[in-house]
C-alpha cells in the first residue's frame, strides 16, 4: 500500500485548506478581489477535473470541452431572459442539455481515434460557438446580460460573495469525490483498461464505444454545471466562453496539473490563472511568455506538476 | 458425428496483393489440443486475429460450437468463450497482474456499468484472479505492475487473463516465445493440465512442446493448409517435411 | 441565375483557398505524422507579411513575392528551432506546443502591428468585372484567385505523383523508416516538406487579403475549416482534400447566401431570422456529422485497409 502521507497528497491537502479558508482570510484583509477570483478559479477547476476524466482517465483528448461551459451557462442565461428564474429549473437544464450535447457528439466523434477525435472534438465546440453567435434573440456575438442569478428559494443566496464561493467550493468537492469513486468503480476501471490498451480489452469481453460514450456523457454533464455557475459568477455568458482557445485553456490546466491524477486539475487550474493574472499584470503580452512557455513544459514536463512531485517523493 | 467446437470454412483473407489465408479449412474437436504450425510468415497470426474477430475475413466463415460468428466482433466472441493470448503481448502495462486478470474476469461477470464500489475490493473478482494467477504459478507477483515484471512473467500472465474469461476455446499465439528452458517447460507443464479442461488451439515454434503436447497437428504455408492430422502422421508426411520439418529449409509451394 | 453563378464562383475560390491550407495540413501530417495548429497562424502571416509589404513595395506582385519567401522562411525556422524536436511524440504534446505557437503569434502580431488588423487594397490592374457568360460578370481578382489555387493544386499533383522527390514524399507517407533505410537525408526532406506546407498556407493567407482580411485570429477560424476537410475528404489523401474542400466550400458559400431566403419561405420571417444564421454556420458540420456516420475514414482516403 502507498504511503498515504506523500508530497502530492500533502500539497492537495495544503490547496484545499486555503480553499476552505480564503473567505476567511478575504474577509480580515477587505480583499474582496480575491474572492471573486478564486470563485472563478474553483469554478475552472470543477471543467478541468471533469476534462481529467475522459482525457487523463479515459484516454480521450477532447479538444471541445468549453463548449459544455457555453451549454450550461446559456442554458441559464436563456431560461433567466424568457423569465423562469428558479435555480432549480436553470441547473437540472444546463445538466441535461451538457448530456445530451455530449450524447450525440459523442456518439459521432468516438467513431474515430487520436488526432482525428481531437479535430472533431474541435470542431463541434465551434460549432456550437457559432450557432450560439447566430441566436440574435439571445445577444449574439455580444452575449446575454444575466440580471438575476439564479434563485434558489431561500436556500441560499447566491449574490452573496461568499455563499456563492462555498457553493462552488461544495460543487468542486463533491465533483471529486464523485470522480474518485468513479474511476475506482468497475467502470472506471474498464475506461483506464481501454485507454492502456484497447485491442487487449475488446479480446477479453469489452465493447470499447459503449463505455467511451458513458464516460464522455459524465464528464460533459459535469462541466455543464461548472458552465451554470460561470454563467452565475459573471452574470454573462456569451459564445466568447466557448471559443476553442478556452478548450485549450481547459486542456493547459489538466496537463499542467497531471493527467490522471485527482487534485492535478485543481493544482493545475490555480497555477494556471494565478500565473495569467500575475503575467498580465506585469505586461499587457503575457501570452508572449505564456506561448513559448508552453512548449517548454511539453518538451520538458512530463506528468504535470503533481507528477513532479510523485517522483520527488519517491527519489 | 458431434459439431467440432471450432469449424473454419474456406477462410480467405488478402493484404492488397497477398493472400494471407488461402481457403483455409480445418476442425478442432472438444477437448483436443490442436496444433497449428508453420514457417514465419505463414499467416498463423493472421489466421487467429480472424478467429478472435480482431481481422475480418474476405470470404469464407467460422463456425464456433455450430454458431456462425464471422462478422461477430472480438467481445462478443469472448462472450461465447473464445479467450486468446497474443504473439505479442498485450497487457495492461499501468495495471498491477491482479488487476489485469479480474479485469478480466469482470467482463464476464454481470456488466460492468457500475460506477460506485471499488472494484478492486470485489471478493469474487479478486478470488477469481488469485485462482487463475495460481494456476500459472504468478501468485507472488499479484501485486506488480506489469511493465516491472520479466518477459516470461508476462507471457505467463498472458495466460492467466485468458483463463479467467472461462473459455471454452483457447487460442494460444506462440505463448512460449521468449521463454528460457525452465519456463518453457514449466507453460508446456501447465498446457497439460490445461487440456483437461478447455480446448486449446496452439499455435507454436517450438516442436518438443507441440509434439509433446498435441493430439491434431495442421500445417500452414503461405497461408495454406498443406498437411492435418496426428503428430505421427505430420511427422511421416513428406511434403510437411520438405516445407517446413526437413533438411532443406526451402520452402516449396504447394501445387 | 447571376446570383447563383456568381455564388457558386465564390464557393468554389472559397474551396480552393480552403484547399491550400488543408493541403498543406495534409502533407505535415501524412509525412512527419505532426499535428500542425500553428498552421493557421502561418496563414495570418502570409496576409500581414503581404500587407507589409505590398505597403512597402507599392507593388501588389513584388509585396505578393516577399511575403510568400517570408513565410516559406518562417517556417523553416520554426521547424528548424522548435518543432522538428517533437516529431515522434503523442499528438496530445503537438497539439499543446502548437497551440503555445498560436498564443505567442497572435500577441506578436498584436505587438507588432496592433490591434486592429490592416489593409490590403486590390490591386488596380485586376479590379475590374470580367465577362464570364454573356451578361454575367465575375470580379478578376477573384478569377486570379481561381486560376493561382488551380494551378498550384495541378503542380502539387505532378510534383507528388510524377516526381522522384514526390514518389519520396508518397513513399514516406506509408513508410517512415524505409525512407531513412534508404539514406535519403530524412531531416532536409522534412524541412522542406514543413516550408512547403507553410507556402501554401501564406500563399491562401496573402490571397485572400484583399477581399476577406488581415487581422489577429483570422488563422484559427479557417484551420478548423482546414481540419473539417480533412476528415471529410479523408486521412492522408491530397485528391480528397480537393475535392472536399470544393465541396465544403461550396456548400458553405450557397448555404449562407441562400438558406435565408429558402428559411423565409417555409418559416415564418422571425424563426427564419433567428434560424438561418445559426443554421448556415452549422451546415458544413452537419456534414462532417454524417460523414462520420456513414464513412468514418473519409470520403477518398488514401490508404484502403
Amino acid at each position: 500500500m502507498k504511503a498515504f502521507v506523500n508530497a502530492s497528497n500533502a500539497v492537495a491537502a495544503l490547496v484545499v485548506a486555503a480553499l476552505l479558508l480564503l473567505p476567511a482570510y478575504s474577509a480580515l484583509t477587505g480583499n474582496v478581489f480575491v474572492l471573486t477570483l478564486v470563485t472563478r478559479i474553483v469554478i475552472l477547476a470543477l471543467a478541468a477535473a471533469s476534462l481529467n476524466l475522459i482525457m487523463g482517465y479515459g484516454g480521450m483528448v477532447s479538444f471541445g470541452h468549453a463548449a459544455y461551459l457555453g451549454i450550461g451557462g446559456y442554458a441559464v442565461g436563456i431560461l433567466a431572459q424568457e423569465g423562469f428564474g428558479s435555480g432549480f429549473l436553470q441547473f437540472p437544464a444546463a445538466l441535461l442539455a451538457s448530456a445530451i450535447y455530449a450524447l450525440v457528439i459523442g456518439a459521432l466523434s468516438l467513431r474515430t481515434r487520436g488526432v482525428y477525435f481531437i479535430m472533431i472534438t474541435l470542431a463541434f465546440a465551434q460549432m456550437a460557438y457559432y450557432v450560439a453567435s447566430g441566436l440574435a434573440r439571445y445577444g449574439g456575438d455580444d452575449g446575454l446580460t444575466i440580471y438575476k442569478r439564479s434563485d434558489f428559494a431561500g436556500l441560499f443566496n447566491l449574490s452573496n460573495r461568499v455563499q456563492f464561493y462555498y457553493l462552488c467550493l461544495t460543487c468542486l468537492l463533491a465533483t471529486i469525490w464523485l470522480i474518485w469513486r468513479i474511476v475506482n468503480s468497475r467502470f472506471g476501471l474498464v475506461v483506464q483498461g481501454l485507454r492502456s490498451n484497447e485491442q487487449r480489452m475488446q479480446a477479453i469481453g469489452f465493447p470499447a464505444r459503449r463505455y467511451r460514450l458513458a464516460c464522455f456523457v459524465i464528464a460533459g454533464t459535469m462541466c455543464g454545471l461548472a458552465g451554470a455557475l460561470l454563467a452565475n459568477n459573471t452574470d454573462f455568458v456569451s459564445p466568447a466562453v466557448m471559443y476553442w482557445t478556452r478548450s485549450g485553456d481547459l486542456m493547459v490546466m489538466v496537463i499542467l496539473g497531471g493527467m490522471g491524477s485527482l487534485f492535478g486539475p485543481v493544482v493545475g487550474a490555480v497555477v494556471y490563472l494565478v500565473l495569467e493574472e500575475l503575467l498580465s499584470e506585469v505586461t499587457e503580452y503575457w501570452a508572449l511568455i505564456m506561448g513559448p512557455l508552453l512548449l517548454l513544459i511539453v518538451l520538458f514536463g512530463r506528468g504535470g506538476i503533481m507528477g513532479l512531485l510523485g517522483r520527488l517523493s519517491r527519489g | 458425428m458431434a459439431e467440432p467446437l471450432l469449424r473454419v470454412q474456406n477462410l480467405v483473407r488478402r493484404f492488397g496483393g497477398i493472400i494471407a489465408t488461402d481457403h483455409v479449412s480445418l476442425e478442432v474437436t472438444r477437448g483436443e489440443l490442436h496444433a497449428l504450425i508453420g514457417p514465419n510468415g505463414a499467416g498463423k497470426t493472421t489466421l487467429i486475429s480472424q478467429l478472435t474477430g480482431h481481422l475480418v475475413p474476405h470470404s469464407g466463415s467460422i463456425y464456433l460450437a455450430g454458431r456462425d460468428i464471422t462478422r461477430l466482433p472480438a467481445y462478443r466472441r469472448s462472450a461465447l468463450g473464445l479467450a486468446r493470448s497474443f504473439q505479442i503481448t498485450s497487457l495492461l502495462l499501468d495495471f498491477t497482474a491482479a488487476d489485469n486478470v479480474a479485469l478480466a474476469a469482470q467482463a464476464h461477470e454481470g456488466h460492468s456499468f457500475y460506477f460506485f464500489g471499488n472494484a478492486r475490493k470485489e471478493g469474487g473478482l479478486r478470488r477469481t484472479a488469485h485462482a487463475a494467477l495460481g494456476r500459472v504459478g504468478l501468485i507472488e507477483r499479484a501485486d506488480t505492475l506489469v511493465s516491472k515484471l520479466s518477459h516470461g512473467e508476462q507471457r505467463e500472465l498472458e495466460l492467466a487473463v485468458a483463463l479467467a474469461t472461462r473459455p471454452q476455446l483457447l487460442l494460444l499465439d506462440e505463448p512460449m516465445a521468449g521463454l528460457g528452458v525452465t519456463e518453457s517447460a514449466r507453460m508446456v507443464k501447465l498446457l497439460r493440465e490445461l487440456r483437461k479442461e478447455v480446448t486449446i488451439v496452439l499455435v507454436e515454434h517450438d516442436m518438443e512442446a507441440v509434439f509433446a503436447l498435441a493430439d491434431r497437428i495442421s500445417v500452414l504455408v503461405y497461408g495454406r493448409v498443406i498437411a492435418s492430422g496426428s503428430p505421427s502422421e505430420i511427422r511421416s508426411n513428406d511434403e510437411v517435411r520438405r516445407a517446413y520439418l526437413g533438411d532443406q529449409h526451402v520452402v516449396v509451394r504447394h501445387g | 441565375m447571376l446570383l447563383v453563378v456568381e455564388q457558386i464562383l465564390n464557393g468554389l475560390q472559397f474551396g480552393l483557398l480552403l484547399f491550400l491550407l488543408a493541403a498543406g495540413l495534409t502533407l505535415v501530417f501524412g509525412i512527419m505524422d505532426f499535428v500542425n495548429l500553428a498552421h493557421g497562424s502561418l496563414y495570418m502571416m502570409g496576409a500581414y507579411f503581404a500587407a507589409t509589404f505590398v505597403a512597402w513595395t507599392g507593388s501588389f506582385v513584388l509585396g505578393a513575392v516577399l511575403a510568400l519567401a517570408a513565410t516559406l522562411l518562417l517556417g523553416i525556422v520554426l521547424e528548424y528551432t522548435a518543432l522538428r524536436h517533437l516529431y515522434g511524440r503523442d499528438h496530445l504534446d503537438h497539439v499543446l506546443a502548437t497551440f503555445g505557437l498560436i498564443l505567442f503569434f497572435n500577441e506578436a502580431v498584436r505587438l507588432i502591428w496592433g490591434p486592429a488588423g490592416l489593409a490590403l487594397p486590390l490591386p488596380s490592374w485586376l479590379a475590374f468585372p470580367v465577362q464570364i457568360l454573356p451578361g454575367i460578370h465575375y470580379p478578376a481578382y477573384r478569377l486570379a484567385i481561381i486560376v493561382v489555387a488551380l494551378v498550384v493544386a495541378l503542380l502539387l499533383y505532378l510534383g507528388v505523383m510524377r516526381t522522384r522527390i514526390g514518389m519520396l514524399i508518397r513513399a514516406g507517407a506509408s513508410n517512415r523508416e524505409m525512407i531513412g533505410a534508404l539514406g535519403i537525408n530524412i531531416k532536409l526532406l522534412y524541412t522542406l516538406v514543413f516550408g512547403l506546407g507553410a507556402a501554401l498556407a501564406g500563399l491562401a493567407g496573402l490571397m485572400q487579403a484583399p477581399i476577406l482580411t488581415v487581422q489577429i485570429g483570422m488563422g484559427e477560424n479557417i484551420l478548423i475549416l482546414a481540419f473539417v476537410i480533412i476528415v471529410i475528404g479523408g486521412i492522408g489523401s491530397i485528391r480528397g482534400a480537393f475535392l472536399a474542400a470544393i465541396f465544403v466550400g461550396l456548400i458553405d458559400t450557397l448555404g449562407r447566401a441562400f438558406l435565408p431566403n429558402l428559411l423565409r419561405q417555409i418559416l415564418s420571417s422571425a424563426a427564419a431570422a433567428t434560424a438561418a444564421p445559426a443554421l448556415s454556420s452549422m451546415l458544413i458540420y452537419l456534414l462532417m456529422a454524417i460523414v462520420l456516420v456513414v464513412r468514418p475514414e473519409g470520403l477518398f482516403p488514401a490508404a484502403r485497409r
